[in-house]
């Protein structure tokens, strides 16, 4: 069949079963846009390219197909590299199109040209400048190829404005050719059989599980493979929900703020199972004192990863859920009563919890009751700061694709937008999305395209009129001179009426219930503003660069016997005096 | 350690921007760099010279691997392999040293591939000691320019990368 290139471009995308493409119009993208008026594909039109790429990204991580967005040429293609960025760095499939100018103007820094090729190399797993029209349906194909299979990521294809008007005879490919690209799928037998006997020596193992588990399709195998063999199982923030939370085996988040069963495990621990991690320094803190008595094995599709932050004993390159079902076969019923013992201990001693700030609405507090209101179900979303980190650790997922969350980049702005997308794959689906009060407001303008689509998202903005996370950091590192991160805060609930939203505003813990249910009640988008404590810290915390025996704020959280939330207390009440100085010594800086 | 890899790629806009680049963004050391095409319609080879230890050579092995547009990488550094390398060197020249300039030159069996009023043009290929060395001989009657090519690298017998 005849048609344009840009006709090709829909046409490629039809056959990829794409049901929507996140997207801003602008001249060089016209004749795609063009195009997508006479197709099925339904294409929802974000306030700001960003949002597009986000939502994109959300869509993706909730469904677990490819998230695509498009743009114009120049600054349309540079507002989604953020959003490019942060699904590289998270291993998230998106097709990206922007719009060129045409190929005679191309290096003549013509009219909206910016060398986007160029600008995404870092942050796409591979990028595409269309040359001629011929080559659109094998450049998509491709394109939908390489950021599916292998380790996930983005694709950014590039279509100059004369090419996409070109007029070429339409055939779309049935496979791929690409002869350097042929990600390893099945471990080395021979590598899974050693990690078998290790496992059958080990007596205080640990499964350290990452966001490759989600992206494999791995959980059931995860979890079959923990009870098999009796292994506590910590998730990574990329990975909450690929293991139920409330299983007896789950340890909670590791890392910075995560748990101290945790951590105490990931240290003492004489074997460590690594799965779709990438050791990142947030986990690890001081690479060289991370998990120091443990024999370790690494498996993770991508063969750089392996060696790459921390050296591995038993490397096993391969597709986790295919790995770990080949272990299985190989591994023997175990367990590990002692040392599930001594986890038991040190999470009595020093469970998750939080000290009420005097009167007021305690953060960690909203969470819970999200929790409790949405029944532990809802897909949530999440911003980055001190509210991303209540919310992994209060929110207790239980399945996988359920908790979305920007990790590796910690992209301000990501939650909305990344809520939008996941609602629109999930329309039954309850999404909340915790924000902070900074965070919210780098995307806010998202609020209108959640209107317009009559999307059921919540958002819950943990207003703490401060940039919470900075403020924190200040507070124990820089000598409480909190510079810049205090902040006016506009009428979230009225900002919301103006786009057409519900909003709401909370003081009081007894009103946050009925809020949140009066939300769930209220069809289209809700934006609830909490006016929380202004300066409550997230406990535990690991400084940047240090190890677990310099965990800090543990005697802000209520020891074992003490009630939860107990009043008198002031969570903020200062940094132990030892602690304080040992985290001055290895803070980096946020 | 210095290591030389010999790395097949496809012949696709921009692979060469996309190996310097990932050099400089993951922090390794690029020596020198030639690329050229092959007997292989569409393949390029480059050879890269390059300083890291054994763990950050895997590291860079592994990471040039994701390139979508890499073939083939090997690392050809403790094979049998024949290395040359290019340059070509103008050098002052005048009446009272011009012989004594060609004598170096066919020391090291180079050429004079250009003779001017007061300079010349050597060609000399080999082994980058050996092109090291003439250019050190050379030095004290004054280069006016250099150019090298950066090496390029095959490793002997039947036996071949691709
Ligand atoms: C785009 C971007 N800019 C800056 C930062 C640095 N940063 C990390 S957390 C944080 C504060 C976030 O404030 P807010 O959204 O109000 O959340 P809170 O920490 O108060 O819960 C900042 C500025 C970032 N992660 N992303």
């Amino acid at each position: 069949m005849r048609m344009t290139g840009a006709q090709a471009l829909i046409a490629s995308l039809e056959k990829e079963n794409v049901e929507v493409i996140f997207g801003y119009p602008g001249g060089a993208i016209l004749s795609v846009y063009d195009a997508l008026y006479d197709s099925r594909i339904r294409h929802v039109l974000t306030r700001h390219e960003q949002g597009a790429a986000h939502a994109a990204d959300g869509y993706a991580r909730a469904s677990g197909r490819p998230g695509v967005c498009m743009a114009t040429s120049g600054p349309g293609a540079t507002n989604l590299v953020t959003g490019l960025a942060t699904a590289h760095m998270d291993s998230i499939p998106i097709v990206a199109i922007t719009g060129q100018v045409a190929r005679d103007s191309i290096g003549r820094d013509a009219f909206q040209e910016a060398d986007v090729t160029g600008i995404t190399m870092p942050i796409t797993k591979h990028n595409y400048l269309v040359k001629q029209a011929e080559d659109i349906p094998r450049i998509v194909k491709e394109a939908f190829h390489i950021a599916t299979t292998g380790r996930p990521g983005p694709v950014l294809i590039d279509l100059p404005k004369d090419v996409a008007a070109a007029t070429i005879e339409f055939s779309y490919p049935d496979t791929v050719d690409l002869p350097g690209y042929k990600p390893t799928l099945y471990g080395h037998p021979k590598q899974i059989e050693e990690a078998a006997r290790a496992l059958a020596q080990a007596e205080r193992p640990v499964l350290y599980v990452g966001g490759g588990v989600i992206a494999a399709g791995a959980s059931a195998e995860v979890q079959a493979l923990a009870e098999k063999a009796h292994i506590p199982t910590t998730t990574t923030l990329m990975a909450l929900g690929a293991f139920p939370a409330h299983h007896p085996l789950f340890l909670g988040m590791p890392g910075m703020h995560g748990t101290v069963e945790a951590n105490l495990a990931l240290h003492e621990c004489d074997l460590l199972i690594a799965v779709g991690v990438r050791f990142d320094d947030r986990v690890t803190g001081d690479v060289r004192k991370f998990s120091p008595h443990s024999t370790k094995i690494h498996i993770d599709i991508d063969p750089a990863e392996i060696g790459k932050n921390v050296k591995v004993d038993i490397p096993i390159v391969g597709d986790a859920r295919l790995v770990l079902r080949a272990l299985l076969d190989k591994v023997e019923p175990a367990l590990h009563p002692a040392w599930m013992e001594q986890i038991a201990q040190w999470r009595a001693e020093h469970p998750l919890g939080y000290y009420s700030d005097g009167d007021s609405l305690m953060p960690q507090f909203v969470v819970e009751k999200v929790y409790e209101v949405t029944e532990g179900k809802a897909i949530l979303t999440t911003d980055v700061g001190q509210h991303q980190m209540w919310a992994a650790q209060y929110y207790r997922c239980e399945r996988p694709r359920q908790f979305i969350s920007s990790g590796g980049l910690g992209t301000m702005g990501f939650g909305f937008p990344a809520a939008i997308g996941a609602q629109i794959a999930n329309p039954d689906q309850p999404v909340f999305c915790i924000s902070g009060d900074g965070s919210f407001q780098m995307n806010i303008q998202e609020l209108a395209t959640a209107v317009e689509n009559d999307l059921p998202v919540k958002v819950c903005v943990l207003n703490n009129a401060f940039l919470g996370m900075v403020r924190q950091w200040q507070q124990l590192f820089y000598r409480t001179r909190y510079s810049a991160s205090r902040m006016s805060t506009p009428d979230f609930a009225k900002v919301a009426e103006a786009y057409g939203a519900t909003g709401l505003r909370v003081q009081k813990a007894a009103d946050v219930v009925p809020a949140l249910r009066t939300a769930l009640a209220t069809p289209g988008p809700v934006v609830i503003d909490f006016q929380v404590s202004p300066e409550a810290n997230v406990w535990p915390m690991i400084p940047a660069g240090a190890s677990v025996d310099q965990i800090m704020g543990l005697d802000q959280m209520p020891g074992p016997g003490e009630a939860r939330a107990a009043g008198g207390r002031h969570s903020q009440a200062g940094v132990p005096a030892e602690a304080g100085a040992k985290a001055k010594r290895t803070a980096g800086g946020e | 350690m210095r290591h030389t890899l010999a790395v097949l790629v496809q012949n696709q806009p921009g692979v060469l921007a996309r190996v310097a680049g990932l050099f400089s963004r993951r922090g390794f050391n690029i020596e020198s760099i030639s690329v050229g095409t092959t007997e292989m319609p569409g393949v390029s080879r480059m050879t890269l010279v390059a300083q890291a230890d054994e763990d950050e050579l895997e590291q860079l092995t592994k990471q040039l691997h994701k390139l979508i547009d890499v073939l083939k990488i090997s690392d050809i550094t403790q094979d049998e392999s024949v290395d040359r390398e290019l340059a070509l060197i103008k050098i002052n020249a005048e009446p009272g040293n011009r012989t004594e300039v060609l004598q170096v030159v066919d020391i090291f069996r180079g050429k004079i591939v250009d003779v001017g009023d007061r300079s010349l043009i050597a060609e000399v290929t080999g082994a980058t000691d050996k092109v090291e060395a003439m250019i050190q001989l050379l030095r004290p009657y004054g280069i006016k320019e250099l150019v090298r090519t950066g090496k390029v690298a095959m490793v002997r017998g039947s036996k071949s990368i691709a």
